[in-house]
């Protein structure tokens, strides 16, 4: 399974977290690269505000471009967004996000299995997704949509998180490519092209 | 699994056979709403719902009610709500008559939101709030006014932090687990269907709400609607749009001003 990454190019990078996530994200972002080759997005939990702030705090993490992401805005290689609170995150056929302010999934509007769900139909092998720390079961679904269409589904080491329940429920439901700890994440994700 | 090919024949179905036209409509939320109804009422295939839409006009009202998406509440974005009434009222408050369009405004709550701020205001008698949507059965529910009383602790915190100073509860009536607003507020609410994709302006206002609509719409059905609004808004008139939503890069953008902070545009040309 290993080798067939190897062979696989990143078009889009998928990170999902709830809470103990944005500590992670704080360790991770340094770690990358300054010049994603893909676009890259976060889809976190967080509180009913607009707190915008939170992109700052997260840009001020990585040489990448970061910023919430704008209805039908298009997803460029190199930069990282953060979907708005209180909206769900789709993505285009031609590669643009829309944002959805349906119905909460799990309680939780981001819902990271709804962008997930989003982006392994539009790029299959090319996905790589990410589930990071949180205690619901928010994100499963979404791996599993990602597996089937090809993509390659990676979840945070439960014992390095500090809320296990959401990496362990992926854990437990399907079969995940990579188990990591925040530096292997950072390598993982510097070495895809 | 749906196709995207399954998607383009219910759309065609939908244009020939009842005039609907959704296929400018953001694909990716689109068909999650199909997929969504297609378990929702336990179809076993995607050929069954189909049939179902294409021969059960009454089915088809809940279709259409279910893909497009009628979430909403009560002053929501509370500082949306402030800047209408310190910098927007203010100024409509030196018209002598005043009109307001809420376009795409499913069950609602922001309309009663806007005849409460216009009530304080001592604005609401001469104000006339047109409420559209493409939907009947929502529009029902406006000129009713009814909403769940479970949900008037947060709509009161909202409406407080929106700068509200009056006892929210004053504004309805509690019975059996809902919550009528007062009929001082609905008699100023007229309803009507209206399909921002397909028909035309009907009058001039000197505000447009259309709030988390704009998502749902690819760009160039944007184009048509924000046309649509600047045709229909009188000279400085106002248009408000949802937190995520924007003029910039938009067909009308050279016409419009932003107020501040919020998404509240003054026409300037």
């Amino acid at each position: 399974m290993e080798e067939n990454h190897l062979n696989h190019t990143c078009e889009f990078l998928l990170i999902g977290g709830s809470a103990g996530s944005l500590e992670v994200l704080f360790r991770l972002l340094p770690l990358l690269r300054g010049d994603l080759p893909f676009p890259m997005a976060l889809v976190l939990h967080r509180r009913n505000s607009t707190d915008s702030s939170l992109s700052h705090l997260l840009g001020s993490k990585t040489l990448n471009p970061t910023h919430e992401v704008e209805d039908k805005e298009p997803a460029t290689p190199g930069t990282i967004y953060l979907a708005p609170a209180d909206y769900h995150l789709l993505i285009e056929h031609d590669r643009t996000f829309s944002l959805d302010y349906s119905e909460k999934i799990n309680f939780s509007r981001p819902s990271i299995d709804v962008t997930f769900e989003s982006a392994a139909e539009v790029y299959g092998s090319g996905l790589v997704a990410i589930l990071l720390s949180g205690a619901n079961e928010d994100g499963t679904s979404g791996l599993t949509a990602v597996k089937k269409a090809g993509g390659t589904a990676i979840v945070q080491n439960p014992d390095t998180a500090q809320m296990p329940f959401m990496p362990h429920y992926a854990l437990t439901h399907l079969p995940i490519d990579h188990v990591f700890d925040t530096i292997q994440m950072a390598s993982f994700i510097n070495s895809l092209a | 699994m749906i196709e995207e090919e399954d998607i383009d024949l219910l759309l065609s179905d939908l244009f020939d056979l009842y005039g609907y036209d959704f296929t400018r409509y953001s694909r990716a939320s689109l068909k999650r709403r199909v997929v969504r109804l297609c378990s929702l009422d336990k179809f076993p295939s995607f050929a069954e719902l189909r049939y179902r839409v294409r021969n059960d006009p009454t089915y088809l009202k809940r279709f259409v009610e279910e893909v497009t998406v009628n979430v909403t509440e009560m002053f929501r974005d509370p500082a949306f709500y402030q800047s209408l009434r310190e910098e927007v009222l203010p100024v409509l408050g030196t018209k002598p008559f005043i009109r307001i369009w809420h376009a795409g405004c499913s069950t609602g709550e922001e309309v009663y939101s806007m005849a409460i701020l216009l009530k304080e205001a001592n604005l609401l008698r001469r104000s006339l709030l047109y409420a559209t949507d493409l939907n009947p059965s929502v529009l029902e529910k406006v000129r009713k006014g009814i909403f769940p009383l479970a949900l008037m602790k947060q709509y009161s915190e909202s409406y407080i932090a929106s700068g509200g100073a009056q006892d929210f509860s004053s504004y309805y009536t509690a019975q059996y687990g809902q919550a009528k607003f007062n009929n001082e507020l609905s008699e100023k609410i007229i309803i009507s269907t209206h399909n921002l994709v397909s028909d035309s302006s009907f009058n001039e206002f000197d505000l447009i709400l259309c709030r988390n609509v704009l998502i749902y719409f690819d760009k160039d059905l944007q184009d048509r609607v924000l046309k649509l609004f600047d045709a229909s808004l009188g000279a400085l008139g106002y248009l408000a749009l949802g937190t995520k939503e924007t003029l910039k890069f938009s067909a009308v953008q050279n016409k419009f001003k932003q107020l501040n902070r919020e998404k509240i545009w003054k026409k300037i040309i």
